[in-house]
């Protein structure tokens, strides 16, 4: 399997990164860790003209507190995510998700934003950023702006990042204490894309819950945020017959198809038994 | 035909340098162009781990990475794996030790896979090996013996005891 | 210590653990695969391939392909019809297209060829070719396949006005028909063995050079049958001047083979054509979806499996009906009188008397194939329907499955045994196996911890496989392929220093052949397996023979090494008699001695013995220290174990843990216990593959649907459980090391034990059958029918 041909250019800065995209438009694609990208090409899905290596622009791979929010720098790998104490102590629903994707080569390159701004429902990323209400910096030549996860995913693979546009960073605003957070997929294999993941965050604050996020992956044509879960249990305290609600509720919102992982009644299934179980590791989460 | 571009790589030690298309694979210039066959190929779509390579000390998949990718960068292969007085590297011998290999077409990418492991985690339980290695089928060994392999390896690296190569019959 | 040693660790004959020779070079980036190697001026070749099922082919235009930089050449069938090499026979003298001149009868089928001077040129002119079809229905169900109307898919067959392809039957139609007329209990299921793939990590490939000048072709292919490969080739391309002479056959290393190296593929002969009429060497490489979505499937094959018995749990019978879904030609490799392979083993382990085994074959718009998967001759089917169908018998009479196995299992006495289907089986002893199993993995207390699971709800299961095989094809009477007897061969040369080369003709793909025969030959005389260089793969040098699969090579070449190494030391004693000056009868061996009854310090060790054949050999005997043996066996032997597989599901989400697997394995005297040993754990591995992971799907136009490793699913190190495996020993009475043969047996027995313990666990809610492989998908399903688990 061989990608067809293409020109490439490795720019040392984000603006020539920038003025390269422009100058290519629709022929130009961003290679950042490629592990989605490059596959597409050997198999001919994918067939770019041009590919712009933002690989060599320093200054885009970083995790950081600061400002009241973690900022994750676009060409974060995975494994970055993994290795960090930080993360580890008090992000762990990022561990939960690294552990499940692909495998550690692949980890070892793959970036977190290459993660999200493929736009790829199937992707674990997504989930956990809805789920933490992150917001997702985009640069194009006039300048940064921000986008809420919300906003983020349009379609399938299409995002908010425009043609000319790289997406350089992700801020999550830091959980407030009494958070916790937990992501599960479950998967035919390991490093499968996911029959179904959940991702919750929650903040307990005097036994009532005063934040929940709960996204979905690989359930809906985009990343799903299960809104109307989240509204059963904010601001109440969390009992077992709420939890069933808010499973049932994301459970009866997120349209899966039916494909070889399973049909949609059994992913619908699979979603309300993650969502009980991974609000219930969440909540053992809170510290 | 796109513009060759000549990029310099860094193969077990020795800097190379090539004239490349963009879009030439990792593993064909490191098969083709440095005849160093050791990476081996065995999917398209990034799953089987035979062609695992040490890109920067980092364990990746070299049929899914440009070459143009690794100008200027450090790569190692099976065939650098030696010790430097010529014996063979602690994983190589516990993987011929352990029957860790049977057709050895994933062997190579294996134990470049391992080398990574035990370089982050220098003595790791069977569940984080198995888990560590999930990006490289093997077909052949049912895996009970790649375990045992870096288990081995990793006794070795720290110089501990080394566990029993005999089989282990129940 | 598994197996009685008789030689010395210096010498390592059988029953060591001795360290595979061949690894060295694995080890160090030296093995020489098939893509390893690279000809001066060399092409290469990538195939377009049909998107189609079933589609007439109107139009293939190459105009564009041509033109892309490096494209040399663009072959149509079309091309090759003009020397007749459009067509070639399988090894079950089907037909089958090189390429096509006007249908394409699967997805994925070679269209065209393209030649390039790079591999990257190559899939550029590949993506270039135009092809005009005008598309067809096509027939994806075998049942539909013999339906009256059905389209009749091989209308380049004369005369031919179904999809049928044989139809084969063993036993007692009538005793059977009757027993099941009158028997006590009857039970009947409809069990689905899928087609899967063997998906060795190395795909399938080969570099054919041709000389013009000598009119000589070198094949380097990946072929686990190296000489009769050559034979084929001869037989397919004799006519444009490639007689067998001019043929040599090299195999080098395989990384891993299964039976999905011993067909003939059409790649192979395209790229002969291309380099006979270019006079240049040509590289094909297989991709990974190109392996997975054309070359040879495995298993295929609808069983509807009856047995008949009383309610006091004695089995009297069995009747198997199976459908087959050969795909577009019947590719498969069986031996010409078994075109069921050996599925006839299918009565199992157990004593009775009546049994009525029918198949039939059909053609559909798949892949062809057929070959094993790490298994011999449709064993595996015939053993999935066996062990299913008694667990199925043991639940319906309300026996503990253990307890209802050694109610009826073949005695350790009556062995030899002949199976109501016509084998002779040569030796067993089945009780043994299933009560170490058992005491293994505590059986009993099992038992105890699911009875108190089940109180609570939870979902456990115990599942045990009892298989017999039947491998090492096999004696002449009644084996061949293509006409050519099922014998194999080893050629040993003892050196003057007293170390030797020895050949054969199987081909190792992993197996450690270059481990074992030197210590089959080790102990036979003597010399250190170390000093024994072992060589296959080369027709120019190997003696001639059938190859490596279905568990033939200890059956059939091991005991070719063992014969030839007893007339050497036949002759080494001839010459110690002489050097001695005593009578042959005066001379007693010892690994590696013959000394004198009685003074043993008068003595020649064989190194001595094998210099003085070069040196000092008595009058009238011929000089030299070699020997050949075409070894035709004169039964099969048939390997057999117990297997006890433990699985927790999950309530909810209906995962399946594999907790514990113990595997009892039996295959007679063991050469190398440690290789013995990884031929277990891996062919285990291959057993839960298909259990629970693998099968190829198509949908009902004829598209694979998981044609890649992201979804046809090959278990990781996270998937495979950790193994624990043991050994009972029951030498094969036949053979002359006692040796059975152990590569498929794990892979055979595995499968069953995994279903039986997952319907086991799902006994309590009326779940009696899921087919393999079953995933939590399948049990979830099952479940929310049975109102255990609810949709949302």
């Amino acid at each position: 399997m061989i990608p067809a041909a293409f020109d490439y250019a490795a720019p040392a800065t984000l603006n020539e990164a920038l003025a390269l995209l422009k100058k290519h438009g629709d022929e130009a694609k961003v290679l950042a860790g490629g592990h989605s990208l490059i596959p597409m090409m050997k198999l001919r899905f994918a067939s770019p003209g041009y590919l712009v290596d933002i690989n060599n622009i320093p200054g885009l791979s970083y995790i950081k507190e600061e400002g009241g929010f973690l900022k994750v720098g676009a060409l974060t790998r995975e494994v970055m995510l993994e290795d960090s104490e930080m993360i580890h102590t008090k992000y762990p629903i990022f561990i939960d998700a690294s552990k499940l994707i692909a495998d550690a080569q692949v980890r070892n390159m793959g970036t977190i934003g290459g993660n999200i701004a493929h736009g790829d429902a199937a992707n674990d990323h997504p989930a956990v950023m809805l789920a933490l209400r992150a917001e997702v910096v985009i640069t194009g030549e006039g300048g940064a702006r921000t986008v809420p996860i919300d906003e983020f995913f349009f379609g399938f693979y299409s995002t908010a990042v425009q043609p000319g546009e790289i997406l350089t960073e992700i801020k999550i605003p830091i959980p407030a204490k009494g958070s916790g957070g937990a992501y599960h997929k479950l998967e035919r294999k390991v490093g499968d894309y996911a029959t179904a993941g959940v991702a919750v965050q929650l903040t307990i604050d005097k036994g009532t819950c005063t934040y929940i996020g709960i996204g979905l992956t690989n359930v809906n044509a985009i990343p799903l945020r299960a809104k109307r879960a989240e509204d059963v249990l904010k601001g109440n305290k969390i009992t077992d017959a709420l939890i069933e609600q808010a499973a049932q509720f994301a459970a009866e919102d997120c349209s899966p198809s039916t494909d070889l992982r399973g049909d949609i009644e059994y992913k619908k299934a699979l979603v309300k038994v993650l969502v009980k179980r991974m609000i219930h590791k969440a909540m053992d989460r809170v510290k | 035909m796109q513009m060759e571009k000549e990029i310099t790589v860094t193969i077990n030690g020795e800097a190379k340098k090539a004239k490349v298309e963009p879009r030439l694979l990792l593993v064909h210039l490191i098969r083709e162009d440095f005849n160093m066959t050791g990476t081996h190929i065995g999917c398209d779509t990034t799953h089987c781990g035979a062609c695992t390579v040490l890109l920067d000390g980092k364990s990746v998949k070299s049929c899914t990475i440009l070459a143009i990718q690794a100008d200027g960068k450090k790569v190692s292969t099976v065939e650098g794996l030696l010790n430097a007085d010529g014996t063979l590297a602690a994983i190589q011998e516990a993987f011929k030790e352990n029957h860790a290999l049977h057709c050895g077409f994933c062997t190579p990418g294996m134990m470049m896979r391992a080398t990574e492991l035990l370089q982050k985690n220098p003595n790791p339980s069977e569940d984080e090996i198995r888990w560590g290695i999930s990006g490289n089928l093997c077909r052949c060994t049912g895996y009970n013996n790649i375990v045992k392999a870096i288990q081995y390896a990793s006794a070795k690296i720290r110089g501990e005891a080394l566990p029993s190569t005999e089989p282990i019959f129940v | 210590m598994i197996q009685e040693c008789k030689t010395s660790k210096a010498i390592s004959g059988m029953g060591h653990s001795m360290k595979r020779k061949e690894d060295g070079r694995f080890i160090q980036g030296k093995g020489n695969y098939i893509d390893d190697i690279k000809l001066d001026g060399m092409l290469y070749m990538d195939i377009h391939r049909s998107p189609y099922a079933y589609a007439k082919i109107k139009k293939i235009n190459i105009d564009k392909a041509m033109k892309v930089p490096g494209v040399v050449a663009v072959i149509t069938g079309k091309d090759l019809e003009k020397y007749n090499l459009h067509w070639m026979p399988t090894l079950m003298s089907d037909t089958q297209m090189v390429l096509p001149t006007d249908t394409v009868m699967y997805q994925a089928q070679e269209v065209a060829a393209v030649i390039a001077t790079s591999r990257y040129a190559a899939a550029d002119g590949v993506e270039a070719v135009e092809v005009e079809y005008e598309v067809m229905k096509p027939v994806m169900d075998p049942y539909k396949a013999t339906l009256p109307g059905a389209p009749v898919l091989r209308s380049d067959k004369k005369g031919k006005t179904d999809n049928k392809i044989w139809h084969w039957e063993v036993g007692d139609k009538k005793k059977t028909d009757k027993l099941f007329e009158t028997a006590e209990v009857t039970v009947k299921e409809e069990i689905y063995v899928p087609r899967i793939h063997v998906a060795s990590i190395e795909t399938c490939g080969c570099v054919a050079d041709y000389h013009k000048v000598n009119n000589h072709l070198t094949m380097y292919m990946t072929t686990q049958a190296p000489h009769a490969i050559r034979t084929v080739i001869a037989l397919v391309a004799g006519h444009v001047g490639l007689t067998e002479e001019k043929i040599r056959v090299i195999s080098p290393d395989i990384g891993g083979g299964f039976g999905g190296k011993v067909p003939v593929y059409p790649g192979y002969v395209i790229a002969i054509a291309v380099s006979f009429l270019v006079g240049k060497p040509v590289k094909w490489i297989e991709d990974r979806s190109e392996n997975l979505q054309a070359d040879s499937f495995a298993r295929d094959y609808h069983i509807t499996a009856e047995m008949a018995g009383t309610k006091a749990g004695k089995i009297q019978g069995i009747r198997f009906k199976v459908l087959a879904d050969h795909g577009y030609t019947d590719a498969s490799a069986n031996p010409s009188k078994f075109p069921a392979g050996m599925f006839s083993i299918c009565t199992g382990s157990y004593d009775y008397d009546t049994a009525f085994v029918e198949a039939d074959a059909v053609y559909t718009n798949k892949p062809p194939g057929g070959v094993a998967y790490r298994c011999s001759f449709r064993v595996t089917e015939a053993v999935q329907g066996i062990e299913r169908i008694t667990d199925r018998f043991a639940q319906t009479i309300g026996m503990d499955p253990a307890a209802f196995r050694f109610n009826n299992f073949i005695k350790k006495d009556q062995f030899p045994w002949k199976s109501p289907t016509g084998w002779s089986y040569d030796s067993g002893d089945y009780e043994l196996a299933l009560k170490k199993a058992m005491d293994v993995i505590d059986y009993a207390g099992l038992r105890k911890e699911q009875a108190e699971k089940r109180k609570k709800g939870e979902i456990m299961g115990i599942g045990i496989c009892s298989f017999t095989e039947v491998v090492g094809a096999g004696p002449s009477k009644d084996f061949d392929i293509l006409g050519i007897k099922m014998f194999d061969s080893a050629e040993i040369r003892v050196h003057p220093t007293g170390k030797a080369i020895a050949r054969f003709g199987t081909k190792s793909q992993g197996q450690g052949h270059e481990t074992t025969y030197a210590q089959i030959i080790a102990e036979e005389l003597g010399i250190p397996a170390e000093n024994i260089q072992i060589e296959e793969g080369d027709t120019d040098t190997a003696p001639y023979g059938l190859g490596t699969y279905a568990s033939r090579s200890t059956p059939t070449a091991g005991a070719a090494a063992a014969v030839a190494a007893r007339k050497l030391r036949d002759k080494a004693r001839k010459i110690a008699a002489y050097l001695l000056e005593v009578s042959e009868e005066d001379l007693e061996w010892e690994p590696g001695v013959f000394f004198v009854k009685g003074a043993p310090e008068k003595k020649k060790t064989i190194q001595e013995l094998v210099f003085a054949a070069y040196t000092n050999h008595p009058q009238g005997m011929e000089a030299g220290f070699e020997a050949t043996h075409y070894y035709d066996p004169p039964n099969l032997t048939f390997p057999f174990g117990s297997y006890i597989c433990v699985v927790d599901i999950d309530k909810e989400t209906c995962e399946i843990k594999v907790r514990r697997f113990v595997a009892i394995d039996d295959c007679g005297n063991i050469i190398n216990p440690m290789i013995v040993q990884g031929q277990v754990h891996g062919g285990l591995t291959q057993g839960i593959a298909p259990a629970m992971f693998e099968e190829l799907i198509y949908d009902e136009d004829g598209n694979i649907l998981n044609g890649t490793f992201m979804d046809y699913l090959v278990p990781t190190a996270v998937e495979s459980p950790s193994w624990e495996t043991g050994h009972t020993i029951t030498p094969s009475p036949h053979h002359p090391i006692g040796a059975k043969g152990v590569g498929e047996s794990p892979t055979v027995g595995a499968p069953p034990a995994i279903a039986n313990a997952i319907c086991d666990a799902l006994l309590p809610y009326g779940i009696t059958n899921i087919d393999i492989p079953i995933t939590p998908y399948k049990v979830w399903k099952a479940l929310k029918e049975k109102g255990v688990v609810k949709a949302i």
